[in-house]
């Protein structure tokens, strides 16, 4: 499969270069960029004091889960409230899913849960204690993306992109499903995938390519 | 979201009595529960997940097939026996929600679906008889476009949003109910409630009861029937007007017929009204009329949601017209 000229290959084995520190991903740079901002208005007035160390916390509600993510397994303990988008995002880091309405309506927190896909948003961490998980970090392997991924670039299948993982996950699932053979079908089961920007167009016509790569 | 303690049922009997206790709530798909529970409409004490009972079987029994209650949306739509015998069921659920919603709600939660009414969904608004009993019905004089026509009462007129259940009461399913004293059945037609002056008590379900299955017969009228939706938008939206439709045609007469409304009432709307008119008809544009009119009759509109009355009628008649052209 050829790779859109966009893509570079990383080498996920390749040891951390010490004198050139690896990318920031836009997260820890917008946090990090809105610490230093706050920090730079704040410390003057309170003598820049360090903060006090405070040992993390113990959650009493916490309870063990087992999250089985992209092939990597992950003992936690969590609160019986956090829902499988925030054990994600909050405690594995993996913010590629997106946190759109919270409320199974947009379709961003798609991810695939034993092999299908379902909103991350609307169920607990704790209830998918032990099953399959794949996110959109998930989906390339041996750093190549996957059918998919490469042709929503090819075919300019997002504006924003905060969509854009959700819309992914649900196609890739939708191949398996076999939901692809018009246009019109595409369209009603990509239908809990919602792109305020609307490049429906785009979105379309990617998974048209890689349902017709497919065969 | 308000804290809450969790146990996964192991077993059926471990299930009832978990969910026995005070303010405990069974948990399948979590799709609507947890939606409520993070804007705290549903706050739990006790989170009991069902999801390890052996209750997701779909299979053909004496006289009809059997649905377990934490079968999926989307494994029972597309399931052969579903779509061979009964379309209306399969068409209602690939009508219903979203493809990933579908993959997590079970058949037991979409009957035990809370109303989209929006004051009973936000706390923002207080004034909802069916979250606070008595403390009034902002819906009444509020925003009332998406609300009910049929079955309405003084303190509520939300509908029921599931379309499953509309064509479950078409069909004469009968729901199995599991709890401390074992089985009982009761009729889907009877299972959901009017609101009349407890619009909190939605269903006939006992605290601590599983719903374990559903059973629906075969029937020639179930093997021709369909399912129309009319919604704000094509696909992933709730109904402003459907209908459950089921024909038994011959000799250009009907000889039986079912048809449940969705969207429109205050529970799953079966309309015996519209079945009497078109039995012993022929399948005539006319009859599906006087049908429609039939089914409407007792209609009592809000300010905003008057064209509901004129919308269901037109849905049903036009799903009556789609099924009888189908069968000639």
């Amino acid at each position: 499969m050829t790779l859109p000229p966009c893509y570079t290959n990383p080498e996920p084995d390749e040891a951390p270069n010490e004198d050139q520190p690896l990318d920031p991903t836009r997260r820890t740079f917008v946090i990090g960029s809105a610490v230093a901002t706050a920090a730079a208005f704040v410390s003057p007035m309170l003598g820049a004091a360090p903060p006090p160390a405070t040992p993390p916390k113990s959650d009493p509600n916490a309870m063990p889960v087992v999250l089985d993510v992209n092939g990597k397994r992950h003992e936690l303990r969590l609160d019986p409230r956090t829902t499988l988008l925030d054990a994600l995002r909050e405690h594995l880091d993996l913010t590629g899913t997106k946190k759109g309405c919270d409320q199974g309506a947009c379709g961003a927190c798609t991810v695939l849960v034993d092999g299908k896909r379902i909103n991350s948003c609307m169920t607990l961490a704790v209830m998918n204690s032990g099953k399959p998980i794949t996110t959109v970090e998930g989906l390339a392997s041996n750093g190549h993306l996957h059918p998919v991924q490469a042709a929503f670039i090819r075919n300019d299948g997002f504006q924003c992109g905060y969509c854009t993982s959700g819309q992914i996950c649900s196609a890739v699932a939708l191949l398996r499903e076999g939901h692809t053979h018009s246009d019109d079908e595409i369209r009603e089961w990509m239908s809990g995938n919602i792109c305020r920007c609307g490049a429906y167009l785009g979105i379309v016509a990617a998974i048209r390519e890689a349902a017709n790569a497919r065969v | 979201m308000h804290a809450f303690d969790y146990v996964r049922a192991k077993d059926l009997g471990g299930a009832v009595s978990s969910g026995s206790r005070p303010a405990a709530k069974f948990v399948a798909g979590g799709t609507n529960l947890i939606d409520l529970m993070k804007s705290e409409v549903e706050r739990p004490a006790h989170l009991v997940d069902i999801n390890a009972l052996p209750l997701a079987s779909i299979e053909r029994v004496s006289g009809g097939i059997r649905i377990g209650a934490l079968a999926r949306m989307t494994d029972v739509a597309l399931h052969p026996l579903v779509k061979q015998g009964f379309p209306v069921i399969s068409q209602a659920l690939l009508a219903s929600a979203s493809p990933q919603l579908r993959n997590m709600a079970s058949i037991g939660g979409n009957l035990m679906q809370r109303t989209r009414c929006m004051y009973f969904r936000e706390l923002t608004f207080a004034p909802c008889n069916k979250r606070e009993p008595g403390s009034g019905c902002a819906a009444m004089d509020g925003e009332n476009r998406l609300h009910a026509v049929l079955g309405t009462s003084s303190s509520c007129i939300a509908t029921h949003p599931s379309d499953l259940a509309v064509a479950l009461a078409a069909l004469d399913a009968v729901i199995t109910l599991h709890g401390r004293d074992g089985d009982r059945k009761v009729l889907a037609t009877d299972f959901h409630l009017l609101p009349g002056n407890t619009p909190n008590i939605e269903h006939a379900l006992r605290h601590g009861e599983v719903i374990t299955s559903v059973f629906v017969p075969d029937a020639a009228h179930a093997k021709h029937s369909s399912y129309l939706k009319v919604r704000d938008r094509s696909e992933f939206e709730f109904a402003l007007a459907s209908a459950a439709v089921g024909l038994d045609v011959a000799s250009g007469t009907i000889r039986n017929a079912r048809v449940a409304l969705g969207g429109v009432g205050t529970k799953p709307w079966r309309s015996r009204e519209a079945e009497r008119v078109l039995t012993g008809k022929p399948p005539s544009e006319e009859t599906f009329r006087a049908a429609a009119e039939a089914a409407l009759e007792g209609a009592t509109p809000r300010e905003q949601n008057r064209f509901k009355i004129e919308l269901a009628k037109r849905t049903l008649v036009r799903s009556l017209a789609d099924l009888a052209g189908g069968a000639a």
